[in-house]
């Protein structure tokens, strides 16, 4: 199908049709030609259609192709729609250029991290920068640091060579979760409910994970989705279709110029808007910008004291992990983004650290994402100091952030989070451990095991090594993504004893990346379930980074949307405009993490969201989170969200006992769950839950 | 001769000359290419030789580009993990090990075993695909 349908389909948020995935662009730049050539296939496999762009194609046709260009610094660029027309490209820089002339022509690229003419993480940024499509970073290379840097550069998700058909079948993921936060963004812009700037980034952000080589001056985690002519699908008449602007440096000077003239806090979009004066420009456009300088900012600034934060990075790929503090979140999501959870732990801990106050006990589930994944994006908004206003989206990233952003959080005082800080500034590490690993294979796995249980297999062990619980699934490494998807059921619960515990392990995280799926999941096990917790999870993290793109794409496709939602909402909670979003976090972590395997309702997500809800909404209440929510995330169910969360009050009662069982963790979430909410997170680490979700889980 | 391309593949696995990855490959192959993975090798071996090159020469200066030499093998690792190739990945890492401590010796010394075991492979998948091939 054409890539325009998916996009379209996809933005509305509904209906993803089945077919989604199938015609699907991708670039891809890689200088190994044995390595695009594999890539191809798979991609082929997987029903994208692939478009050989390449002179020599015509002449030779197919294989030869390949082997005429096995030259140096080639760079393949294959795009995935038709296979007609060729085009040589010899360099990244060519690469870019290709972007460059087919604006609309890509819906996602892939690219290697080293390359001889151009650096990988360039690359990132400038696609970020210039066409915030979502960018996933491959290398053989899987060393945390550099996947943490994929992540702050706003990489939408990491893959470890060799590269698995799993891995490459849910990369749409990242596509629909983009254009849902662009969509939701845009959605917000108009209600007007967004504060300038604050909204959520999520909306935007879906596919903003990597598309944003924030590199520049701000996580591009967010992409503009008012930028994105796709976000335009809602029917909104209001959402008309923006042409894009690119953030040229200049501009971006003078954007920077203008805030710092205003002053940070005092900055609004109008203001910077007038001071900016530049014609053309909207001040819808100035208010995203915003929104994603703010949370590069906050990931600068934040990863000293936030480590939480950043570690989500990892949502995506461990997402499974990190998200279980998200547990609210659809596990679902998490599933089927396989990423996601570390990227709903990101989100979480975006929103926890936006949050600040409240977030603390989000954060602990951040941190357990970031460690995995440093590519969660999440991360970024971490750095919140507690500006309540500035998204602090986990913008991922940060592998300081464990740590700090833990101090972070614990300054901010967060009722909840306290004991969650503390665990995550360990677990922080950990957690982008879990998060980097889970990532890249949970994306695959989570989506597959939407549907069934696998995860069991990981324990709470989010943390996996440090983590009292095992994690059966931090064996995986990459390429047992299959495995570690499952787990991200179980991350969520996990998650928050797992953050701990991994910043002591996080040596061994981040080397299986598997093992953060492992961990993440292992504590949802559930995986249909989980996925929903994912889902929130992964909502959450769309708050904060857009991460959550995947889940609320994922949960529509696969889940039962309605669970799913909850795992929006709850992510929703973190997202929005810090403190509904932290508060939420907060208390969902515990509860998400429990909660994801928890989806025995049916709903997927709901049962989590509840739990996530319910942990969201003792913290949102102060926040008044139902504003938030309605912004953040919003996937489609933004307003559900909210609803559901309050109906999933009564319910989270229950959950949170339920997910202190499945941690396993018990020391840690024992303590994270007793502090973080009184009531919410029974801190039994047991996983009592199991009795809970097995009623439940659809499995 | 079915059998005999068989059996010649599992020794391949049993003996550690391939691993997952290889399956991966096979996995791709279908109709639409029946012949992937022998393209893929032969795609991989061709550019392999411009990589071994590049380390031999790198190899050669003084004082040694260790990071150089890093990068080259990275890539050339990179290559070979994707075919499956094992015994020569394993070897690979070794030579990034000696990178890493400025082992000159050491790299000299394991960059032959690469060679080897990269020229092994190659005998060996050649003889499979030809075996495979007259199956047909």
């Amino acid at each position: 199908m054409s890539v325009t349908t998916s996009s379209a389909s996809w933005k509305s948020g509904d209906a993803v049709s089945d077919q989604f995935p199938a015609g699907l662009r991708v670039l891809v730049v890689d200088d190994d030609p044995t390595c695009l050539r594999i890539l191809e296939k798979m991609l082929r496999n997987c029903r994208y259609e692939v478009r050989l762009n390449n002179r020599s194609y015509r002449r030779t046709r197919g294989k030869k192709l390949l082997f005429g260009i096995r030259n140096l610094d080639r760079v393949y660029f294959v795009d995935l729609v038709n296979e007609s027309k060729f085009t040589t490209c010899g360099r990244a820089e060519v690469a870019l250029k290709l972007l460059r002339d087919n604006k609309d022509g890509f819906d996602v690229v892939i690219s290697d991290v080293h390359m001889p003419d151009m650096d990988g993480f360039k690359l990132l940024e400038r696609v970020g920068l210039e066409m915030d499509l979502p960018v996933i970073m491959m290398s053989a290379d899987d060393s945390k640091s550099v996947v943490m840097k994929g992540v702050t550069h706003g990489a939408c998700d990491y893959l470890i060579k060799p590269v698995r058909m799993e891995a490459l079948k849910n990369i749409w993921q990242h596509v629909v979760r983009k254009k849902k936060n662009e969509w939701k963004e845009k959605d917000a812009e108009q209600s007007g409910s967004v504060e300038e700037g604050d909204r959520q980034q999520k909306p935007t952000d879906d596919a903003d994970y990597s598309s944003s080589a924030n590199e520049g001056n701000w996580r591009n985690s967010r992409k503009r989705k008012e930028e994105e002519d796709d976000g335009d699908d809602k029917d909104d008449s209001s959402t008309l279709k923006k042409p894009r602007v690119v953030w040229s440096v200049e501009l971006h000077q003078q954007f920077v110029t203008a805030v710092n003239q205003l002053g940070i806090d005092k900055a609004v979009p109008k203001k910077i808007l007038e001071l900016m004066n530049v014609p053309g420009l909207t001040r819808e456009n100035v208010a995203s910008h915003l929104q994603k300088y703010r949370l590069y900012l906050r990931r600068l600034s934040g990863q000293p004291q936030n480590g939480l934060g950043n570690s989500f990075l990892g949502p995506q790929d461990s997402g499974f992990g990190s998200i279980s503090s998200l547990n609210g979140l659809d596990l679902q999501a998490y599933a089927s983004s396989g990423q996601i959870p570390a990227q709903s732990l990101a989100s979480i801990q975006a929103a926890a650290l936006g949050r600040v106050t409240n977030k603390s006990g989000i954060v602990d589930q951040r941190n357990i994402f970031s460690f995995d994944n440093p590519n969660m994006r999440f991360l970024d908004g971490q750095q919140h100091h507690s500006n309540g206003k500035q998204v602090n989206l986990l913008h991922g990233i940060p592998t300081n952030m464990d740590s700090k952003q833990l101090a972070a959080l614990h300054q901010s005082g967060q009722p909840f989070g306290n004991t969650l800080m503390n665990v995550h500034s360990q677990s922080g590490q950990s957690n982008s451990l879990l998060t980097q690993m889970v990532q890249p294979q949970s994306r695959t796995q989570m989506l597959n095991e939407v549907g069934g249980n696998p995860v069991l297999k990981f324990p709470s062990s989010v943390g996996q090594p440090g983590l009292s619980q095992p994690i059966p699934g931090s064996g995986f490494s990459r390429y047992g993504m299959d495995n570690n998807v499952r787990p991200l059921t179980y991350t969520s619960l996990s998650q928050p004893t797992s953050v701990v515990e991994f910043s002591r392990s996080q040596g061994m995280e981040l080397s299986g990346n598997s093992i953060p799926l492992t961990s993440n999941s292992g504590i949802t096990s559930y995986t249909s379930k989980g996925t929903t917790l994912q889902e929130e999870v992964n909502s959450e993290i769309k708050g904060s980074r857009g991460f959550l793109p995947n889940f609320d794409a994922f949960n529509e496709l696969s889940q039962n949307r309605t669970d799913t939602w909850d795992l929006q909402n709850v992510g929703s909670t973190f997202e929005t405009p810090q403190h509904s979003n932290v508060q939420s976090r907060l208390d969902v972590a515990p509860s998400v993490l429990v909660q994801p395997a928890f989806a025995s309702d049916h709903r997927n997500g709901y049962i989590r969201t509840s739990s996530v809800n319910k942990a969201a909404f003792s913290a949102a209440t102060s926040l008044g989170n139902g504003t938030n929510f309605g912004q953040q995330l919003t996937p489609s169910h933004a307003d559900s969200s909210l609803r559901i969360k309050t109906e999933r009050l009564p319910d989270m009662g229950f959950q949170n006992s339920l997910f202190p069982d499945q941690l396993g963790q018990d020391d840690l979430m024992s303590t994270l769950l007793k502090q973080q909410q009184d009531g919410l997170a029974p801190v039994e680490n047991e996983f009592g839950f199991d009795e809970y979700q097995l009623d439940n889980l659809p499995v | 001769m079915e059998r005999q391309a068989a059996y010649l593949r599992n020794a391949l696995f049993d003996q550690g000359y391939l691993d997952e990855q290889f399956l991966q490959l096979e996995d791709l192959q279908d109709e639409t290419n029946p012949h992937f993975v022998e393209e893929v090798v032969k795609l991989f071996y061709t550019d392999s030789v411009r990589l071994i090159q590049s380390i031999e020469l790198t190899l050669k200066n003084t004082p040694r580009d260790f990071e150089k030499l890093d990068k080259i093998m990275h890539q050339f690792k990179g290559s070979s993990t994707s075919i499956g190739a094992k015994k020569v990945k394993k070897e690979c890492t070794q030579f990034q090990e000696y990178c890493n401590v400025g082992n000159v010796e050491g790299c000299i010394r394991e960059f032959q075993e690469v060679k080897q075991e990269h020229a092994a492979l190659k005998r060996k998948l050649e003889h499979y695909f030809q075996l495979a091939r007259e199956a047909r």
